[in-house]
């Protein structure tokens, strides 16, 4: 178990170093999916399979593709077919699969000796995380909703087209996509507040 | 805990280097993960649950941060085609 985390850590720590310093934004996003796989994997190894789930669905699934919906947004234009040659490139996808490949290997690892008494000292089961949730932290998730709601509104509302807006961009077609394409985020966060 | 650090220390990196928007928000994202990190290890060390209702709130501090902070983000590339934050600075109104 102990390789596993070192493994892992390696990992993330890696695939965020490469991360913050890409060029290009979506290769950066995918980096930073690896890297939060790899922290998933250490929840794991921290005795929180409920919170690993929970990285993986909500921040590798929603936060992720909220950011990958606004870069492919904002890029739209002459750059895309140049992107789109370039990546195809191995050596664009060749690391990040690389790492990925290391992190499939440890799940193997994990599944195999599952049978092998776990180093972990004390793994907590949702069900332990629910009861202290709404016993002594109802307070929190009553704020944490609060936080939400507010986080919806002003997504909306910052998200929303201003009136003069259609006009000024109304010839050109790429700044037109962006304008109504502003509805695909709105849902979008919706859908992550939602699941959170 | 190490891990941590460096993760955190990673972001704060990144969120001083660089100039593009994208990259400050997903800095912060790194650094919201590595506090999460921290307070997973902390509840592993003692065994409560506690460390975990925290990341728990971090994840929904996150979600609703990201929403917010993209749809400024499209605003503001609605108003200057960059996504420079020193053009940022100069704005008024």
């Amino acid at each position: 178990m102990l390789i596993v985390f070192y493994v892992a850590s390696a990992i993330a720590v890696l695939a965020t170093i490469v991360a913050i310093t890409r060029n290009h934004a979506v290769h950066a996003l995918l980096y930073l999916i690896v890297s939060l796989l790899a922290i998933a994997v250490i929840f794991y190894v921290l005795g929180a399979p409920f919170l690993a789930a929970l990285e993986l669905i909500i921040y590798a699934g929603a936060i992720m593709v909220l950011f990958l919906f606004v870069v492919m947004m904002l890029n739209l234009g002459e750059h895309a077919t140049e992107v789109e040659t370039e990546w195809l490139k191995p050596g664009v996808w060749a690391f990040p699969s690389a790492l990925a490949t290391v992190l499939l290997g440890e799940l193997t690892y994990v599944v195999v000796n599952t049978s092998a008494p776990s180093p972990v000292m004390h793994v907590i089961t949702p069900k332990e995380i629910g009861m202290s949730l709404f016993g002594p932290y109802a307070i929190g998730v009553e704020l944490a909703s609060l936080l939400l709601m507010s986080g919806l509104v002003g997504a909306y509302h910052l998200g929303r087209r201003t009136s003069g807006e259609e006009e000024r961009y109304g010839a050109d077609t790429d700044r037109a996509r962006v304008v109504s394409g502003s509805g695909i985020v709105r849902v979008g966060s919706d859908r992550t507040s939602h699941a959170a | 805990m190490y891990l941590a650090v460096a993760l955190f220390a990673l972001g704060l990196i990144g969120l001083l280097t660089r100039r593009n928007l994208i990259f400050t928000l997903l800095s912060v994202e790194v650094m919201l993960n590595a506090s999460g990190l921290a307070f997973v290890a902390g509840s592993y060390r003692w065994g409560r649950p506690d460390g975990q209702i925290m990341f728990l709130f971090i994840l929904a501090m996150a979600a609703a941060e990201v929403s917010v902070g993209l749809a400024l983000l499209l605003q503001f590339h609605r108003r200057a085609p960059t996504l420079d934050s020193e053009v940022a600075s100069e704005m008024r109104g």
